[in-house]
């Protein structure tokens, strides 16, 4: 019951942030400099033209109507024409986007193990020698520039060696998992870093309250008090990291998917910037935006199923 | 950017050793190094960053180009030294228009409550629920490529975080008895705000600074390399990387230098956020 009312009023709070979504998306095409409708038809446009295509978008229609206009096309699934592919840009988007998911998924498979492995090292051994170089370690991820570790791992690992393809995305689960690696791995030298950080954090705040000195005094092994109570307790907040993270993940995605030619919403994005894209640039931050709500409310829903505290 | 030399040089010379103070000290020195090279790039460099030499094109790296040249036979390592200029005030430029956006957001928030504070927070939640560099790209398509715009999109999406900071600590300072005092005495709230609220906030924040710059920087970075910062020929980093991206089987050198002069430039940045933080945790 009260988890039921806890859900029902963070899907109350998302409707403002929805709203102002579409807002953000909206005003993004007014933010173009100059005329959009001559950006788009050239210098040369006849002013028929323009004006034709002014009234096929609305443009001459006052702000408050177009903005609803673009909520009830929106609610409909219809995010416009893409400019360049002259499909609908819905289509592109669901098109693209398992190929971004499937790395991300895969970045993540990579990434949790290896923090919590390093993570947990670190915390047992708070100070001493694994502590330091993990440290080190976790210090040189965060100043790696993704791209630059890309363009490095591409043309060793892949033209040198030839062990992984340096582009596409293949066919097939196995050839997904083949051709994503290097994207996989480069992407998780950054992101185990900046988690194993902040675990290690938790896991030793934990180490340092009251029940654990309590559990100590009863004469429970360490060990077990680790792996039961600490661990435990350190799961929540890097649960919620992780939904934050995941949110960067998303847009650290663009790049490794540039250096490494994966047709994903990231490259998706970035062509259409460079080729001026418009409405595929607004549907875009549409979907990513609602994508990170949904990620941070299931994150939230979750964290309240484990711990009914939070939702209090 | 005589305030990075500034600030990096009051933290080495601290009166007693304590947790932190060498990875302060070797930031600073790795930041004051890249500093002076940046300003002085004109006597550093032995050669024009964008002077052609079609006979030296892929040259490796010898006495003559210490870092090789590229494609075009530009000197990779002049360019690496004036690429020091254009990341460097990037990073500068691209942590004090979203600080100065987020102070003031956050100072208002925070002091006068109520709707005011409602509604920037309202703000703050919807800036947040898109993924930074999604909207920073956005922002940057719309407006079109380049710096300028990429630190216009920087001040328009990053101030959250100075944002949050800012509003928190005003919540906890505004309640001191001194502020409480400046009040009674008739004080403006602008004098209040300036004077009394800021100085106390300006720590927290600045440890925010150093770690936002390495963000600032890669992100800045990875735009060029998109080709949506720094537009060619500019001896940016993330630039010359793209460049070098076709020829790094023959010519290895062109994208590895500027990587590292990227990777010693951000270490520089967390090192001295590092140590300051630890610095803090400690005598606090």
């Amino acid at each position: 019951m009260n988890s039921i009312s806890f859900i029902g009023r963070r899907l109350l709070q998302i409707v403002p942030v929805l709203i102002g979504i579409s807002l953000v998306s909206f005003f993004l095409i007014m933010m173009i400099p100059g005329d959009p409708v001559r950006m788009v038809l050239g210098p040369r446009a006849t002013e028929e033209a323009v004006t034709a295509m002014r009234q096929e978008w609305g443009l001459d229609r006052p702000i408050w109507a177009q903005y609803l206009s673009y909520i009830g096309n929106t609610l409909t699934g219809d995010l416009g024409q893409s400019l360049k592919f002259r499909i609908p840009v819905l289509d592109l988007v669901l098109q693209y986007l398992p190929r971004t998911l499937f790395l991300v998924a895969y970045v993540l498979v990579i990434a949790l193990p290896a923090t919590i492995l390093m993570a947990v090292i670190a915390a047992r051994n708070e100070g001493r020698w694994p502590d330091q170089l993990i440290r080190v370690i976790s210090i040189l991820g965060m100043t790696i520039p993704v791209f630059w570790l890309g363009v490095l791992f591409a043309r060793y690992f892949g033209v040198k060696l030839g062990w992984f393809p340096v582009s596409g995305y293949g066919d097939g689960f196995v050839e997904h998992l083949h051709h994503l690696f290097l994207p996989a791995v480069s992407t998780s030298l950054w992101l185990a870093p900046l988690l194993t950080r902040n675990l290690r954090a938790a896991l030793i705040e934990q180490t340092e309250a009251d029940y654990v000195a309590a559990s100590r005094a009863k004469g429970l092994p360490e060990g077990y008090i680790f792996r039961r109570h600490i661990l435990r307790n350190s799961v929540l907040p890097t649960l919620n990291l992780l939904g934050v993270m995941i949110a960067f993940l998303i847009g650290g995605s663009v790049v490794v998917e540039i250096v490494y030619a994966v047709p994903g919403l990231g490259a998706l994005m970035v062509g259409s910037v460079l080729g001026r894209d418009y409405f595929v640039i607004q549907g875009l931050t549409l979907v990513y935006a609602i994508a990170t709500v949904a990620i941070t409310l299931a994150i939230d829903i979750f964290t309240a199923a484990i711990d009914p505290r939070t939702s209090e | 950017m005589t305030d990075l030399a500034s600030t990096a040089s009051v933290h080495p010379a601290a009166p007693r050793f304590r947790h932190g103070t060498i990875e302060a000290a070797l930031g600073a020195a790795l930041l004051l190094a890249w500093l002076i090279a940046a300003v002085g790039a004109g006597v550093f460099a032995p050669y024009d960053p964008n002077a052609l030499d079609l006979v030296a094109m892929l040259a490796p790296p010898d006495g003559v180009h210490w870092f090789g040249t590229d494609h075009l036979g530009r000197d990779v390592f002049s360019r690496v030294i004036y690429g020091a200029r254009i990341d460097i005030w990037m990073g500068f430029a691209g942590v004090i228009a979203p600080l100065v956006v987020g102070v003031t957001v956050g100072l208002i928030a925070g002091y006068f409550g109520g709707l005011t504070d409602t509604i920037l927070m309202r703000i703050l939640d919807i800036t947040v629920a898109f993924p930074f560099f999604i909207l920073v790209i956005a922002i940057v398509g719309v407006l079109g490529p380049g710096l300028v715009n990429y630190i216009i999109a920087l001040a328009l999406v990053a101030w959250v975080a100075y944002a949050r900071l800012v509003r928190a600590e005003v919540l906890v300072v505004k309640r001191l008895e001194y502020v409480q005092a400046a009040r009674a005495l008739g004080f403006s709230d602008f004098v209040i705000i300036l004077r009394h609220v800021l100085p106390n906030v300006l720590g927290s924040i600045t440890i925010y600074a150093w770690t936002d710059a390495v963000m600032v920087i890669l992100a800045g970075a990875s735009l060029g390399f998109l080709g949506l910062g720094a537009q060619p020929p500019t001896a940016e980093w993330g630039v010359m990387i793209a460049d070098g991206q076709p020829y790094v089987l023959q010519a290895w050198w062109i994208c590895l230098f500027p990587g590292i002069a990227m990777v010693t430039l951000s270490l520089g940045f967390i090192l001295v956020s590092d140590g300051l933080s630890r610095r803090l945790r400690v005598s606090s």
